[in-house]
């Protein structure tokens, strides 16, 4: 695997002109053109209410957009024509049933694939393990800590393989050294598997420590406002936390940021 | 990728007294030494005053009546728990189907819930007579009875059971394309689970007042003989002691009822639910 997967080669999926406007008239997401390659690591970086959820769940198929086209080019598709990518998806909370097994919670995709028991389970025990949960399989949720579940919940979107990988703020509600472990365990899956990762912060330092590019967003209405790239090599770890390139990535993606949100009181 | 020490929880230890969680005894023995000293304090006051049994019967007559009685009584009291579960039986069938049905549609919701209200604010013993009237077999007309007190609190907890589904879930299993009968199989039902459970604890208790109080409509006419049945015969031929014995037996029943159903609840639910879990303090 070349570090972190390739990045610029064909598309995964293309957005453009993706706009979302609520019911209630709420402008959520405009003017949206992204193109996201296989193998990327992409951050949604901006303040809370900007869209980003809007813009994930949107790739992620959950809400269609009032404008715009999303696209997945190398997907296979429906018989009416409609892209079925193999997504994974990890939501802020980490959602998991409480009344089944983290081996159960993390076999729940294929279990509605229809996947044979024997089967979805030895690949749920196997995504388990690569999440460091070896040895937790029969553990409810409720007796797991927060950052023991959100592995579960990373373990269910992995299971299945997926092209992408789509996180909404996974690692918000948990301490900082949760967060520094997961984020740590999160880049080196990524290497292994190569998958494509989407991922939503509100966190400038998340954002620069985990990603290949970052994309600045703005509020009212909701929009990527520029689009940095992060050129340091990965493996990224505990030395690049503290180097001064990250340092100075931080500074930089910081300004453009404050730009964002400054742009927005202006106008 | 592994875990690092100390991030995953270790529960603490259950100290245990004769099986039961040592903090749990204080919960057991209040009750009972409530209950005794109140035994206790009647016993005395019917005996201090002389008050004859056919105004207030001491609690020892009225144990050595059951006694005595316990042929005659026993019949009628599982005559009376048959009718109680075969009630709840049908109450819990149709309030879960009904809930489901409910599930499927806003629409068959909005149309019928109503209409479950409305057989839930009726009062049972304004209903009763008409359906003592109308249905031939006395049993069967005081099932009907017991069911349409029972079947509401698990229509209804059901109902918001299988309508409180975290939305996130619902967004993964759309997610993974997962067909209506997989949400509802696999997520809505599971979730309900307590729900559906706490309101079978409320209808066990309802179910055996509706068959009573059904059977206290009926009256004497009534040849079910329950426990209402012997009650309303003792109280003719002034036997006091006797209506208490068989208000005893009711009341033992339904704590019984409870008891059962809770432990039920607790199996069900003890892995994984928050109403399981031991309480701190
Ligand atoms: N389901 C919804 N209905 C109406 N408005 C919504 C809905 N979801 C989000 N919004 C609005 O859209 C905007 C963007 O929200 P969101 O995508 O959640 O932002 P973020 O994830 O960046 O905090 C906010 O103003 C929010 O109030
Ligand atoms: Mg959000």
């Amino acid at each position: 695997m070349q570090e972190g997967g390739a990045q610029g080669g064909r598309p995964l999926v293309v957005l453009r002109g993706v706009e979302k406007r609520y019911a209630a008239g709420t402008l959520a997401v405009r003017g949206v053109d992204l193109g996201i390659g296989r193998g990327d690591f992409l951050s949604l970086l901006g303040p809370s209410g900007c869209g980003k959820s809007t813009l994930l769940r949107m790739i992620a198929g959950l809400t269609a957009p009032s404008a715009g086209a999303i696209d997945w080019p190398s997907a296979p598709h429906d018989a009416k024509g409609v892209a079925e990518p193999r997504l994974g998806f990890v939501f802020q909370e980490p959602t998991l049933m409480p009344w089944a097994t983290a081996l159960a919670n993390a076999a729940l995709p294929l279990k509605l694939e229809g996947v044979a028991r024997s089967e979805r389970e030895a690949r749920a025990a196997e995504a388990l393990a690569r999440v460091g949960l070896g040895g937790f399989e029969r553990a409810y949720p409720r007796a797991l800590s927060g950052g023991m579940r959100m592995r579960v919940s990373i373990a269910r979107a992995l299971v299945t393989r997926p092209d992408i990988l789509l996180m909404d703020e996974p690692f918000a509600a948990l301490d900082e050294i949760t967060r520094f472990r997961l984020n740590n365990d999160l880049l080196e899956i990524w290497q292994e598997t190569g998958f494509t990762v989407v991922f939503v912060t509100h966190s400038v330092f998340e954002s620069v420590y985990l990603s290949r590019r970052i994309a600045v967003m703005a509020a009212r209405p909701g929009r990527i406002e520029t689009e940095i790239a992060v050129p340091a090599a990965y493996p990224r770890g505990e030395a690049f936390r503290t180097s001064a390139e990250y340092a100075a990535l931080c500074r930089t993606v910081s300004l453009a940021l404050g730009k964002a949100i400054e742009g927005r009181h202006a106008a | 990728m592994t875990l690092a020490p100390g991030e995953a929880p270790t529960p603490l230890p259950v100290r245990r007294v004769l099986g039961v969680a040592a903090e749990a005894w204080p919960r057991i023995l209040m009750p009972v030494l409530i209950g005794a000293l109140s035994l206790g304090a009647w016993e005395w006051a019917v005996r201090a005053n002389e008050i004859p049994p056919y105004v207030l019967p001491s609690p020892s007559v009225i144990w050595a009546t059951l006694l005595r009685d316990w042929p005659s009584l026993s019949v009628s009291l599982w005559v009376t728990l048959q009718i109680t579960f075969a009630a709840l039986a049908v109450a819990a069938a149709a309030g879960l189907a009904l809930a489901i049905l409910f599930a499927q549609s806003k629409w068959v919701e909005l149309s019928l819930f109503p209409y479950a209200v409305v057989l839930q604010v009726t009062p049972i013993v304004a209903i009763a007579p008409l359906i003592i009237i109308w249905v031939e077999d006395i049993r069967l007309a005081l099932l009907i009875c017991a069911w349409i007190v029972a079947f509401f609190p698990i229509l209804s907890n059901t109902t918001l059971g299988l309508n409180s589904v975290d939305h996130n879930l619902v967004d993964l299993f759309r997610l993974y394309r997962a067909s209506r009968l997989q949400t509802l199989l696999h997520l809505r039902l599971p979730a309900a689970m307590p729900y559906f459970l706490a309101g079978l604890r409320i209808s066990g208790g309802l179910a055996l007042i509706g068959a009573i109080v059904a059977e206290f409509v009926a009256g004497t006419g009534g040849r079910a003989s329950g426990l209402a049945y012997r009650i309303l015969e003792a109280g003719y031929q002034l036997q006091i002691p006797r209506m208490f014995a068989a208000l005893f037996l009711i009341c033992i029943a339904g704590i019984a009822i409870f008891l059962a159903l809770s432990l039920i609840q607790h199996l069900a639910l003890r892995r994984w639910h928050e109403s399981a879990m031991r309480r701190e303090g």
